[in-house]
């Protein structure tokens, strides 16, 4: 399933990194620990974190990680999306938490 | 191939430039995915460390046919106790730096974990030196 798939089936909101919308999510990986995600997050998943800092698109990208999610509402500081941007990542946000949205990308992702 | 870095304590927009640029240097020169993956996560670890804890510091890459050695140099308070720090969920971070999701004493761990080898040699309140070397072949896991 393509980042632009998901945005579409959950209503997410696109922040920046719009060139990256095709890229292909094979899985996910959920955590607002750094270091937890540098270790363990795979090429190809979407990253979902209530973080919202510049850091986390430069783990992302060096993880080459599809997407980030925020949730809960968060939106990304100027920083994260210039940062954004510049990778080309797309940053995406929700309302709902990590524990709704995680469940819901693992049904898509598994269907 | 000699590159050089530099990094200031708490400035956490420049962590991972290098990492970043090590990456692409590794690509160009067909290194195996799954080798540089490991190696930035080690580099980033370890730029990390140096903007959360030290004054100012430099990474130095010395990029061979068959190897990377990355060194970290800092200036900074040093760490008394390097056996400690190793262990997997000690952290000595600012609450500052754990709001942003680091400082969960994992650092060192993946450094380790991600590298063929890995040299710290540390002096109380002057600095830091981590050696970390990759061979490009190497299959481990």
């Amino acid at each position: 399933m393509k980042v632009n798939e998901l945005i579409e089936k959950l209503e997410l909101t696109l922040f920046c990194g719009e060139e990256g919308v095709t890229n292909e999510v094979t899985g996910g990986y959920t955590s607002d620990l750094l270091s937890d995600v540098m270790g363990n997050i795979e090429e190809g998943m979407i990253w979902v974190t209530m973080q919202t800092h510049q850091n986390v698109v430069a783990v992302a990208s060096l993880k080459d990680a599809a997407a980030v999610l925020i949730v809960n509402g968060y939106e990304p500081d100027d920083e994260m999306l210039d940062k954004g941007r510049e990778e080309a990542i797309p940053i995406l946000g929700t309302e709902l938490s990590a524990f709704e949205v995680s469940g819901l990308i693992y049904q898509l992702l598994k269907a | 191939m000699l590159f050089r870095y530099e990094l200031e304590g708490g400035n956490f927009s420049k962590a991972g430039y290098a990492s970043s640029e090590i990456k692409k240097t590794l690509k160009q020169l067909s290194v195996d995915p799954k080798v540089i993956k490991r190696i930035v996560v080690a580099l980033y670890e370890a730029e990390v460390n140096v903007v959360a804890h030290a004054w100012k510091g430099e990474v130095l890459a010395d990029v061979e046919a068959d190897q990377i050695t990355l060194t970290l140099n800092d200036e900074g308070p040093g760490i008394p106790d390097i056996p400690l720090a190793m262990q997997e969920g000690y952290s000595t971070a600012s609450s500052a730096v754990r709001e942003m999701g680091f400082g969960a004493g994992m650092g060192l761990p993946n450094m380790k974990k991600n590298v063929d080898e890995l040299h710290i040699e540390s002096r109380i309140g002057v600095g830091t030196n981590v050696r970390m070397i990759t061979r490009f072949t190497n299959e481990g896991g």
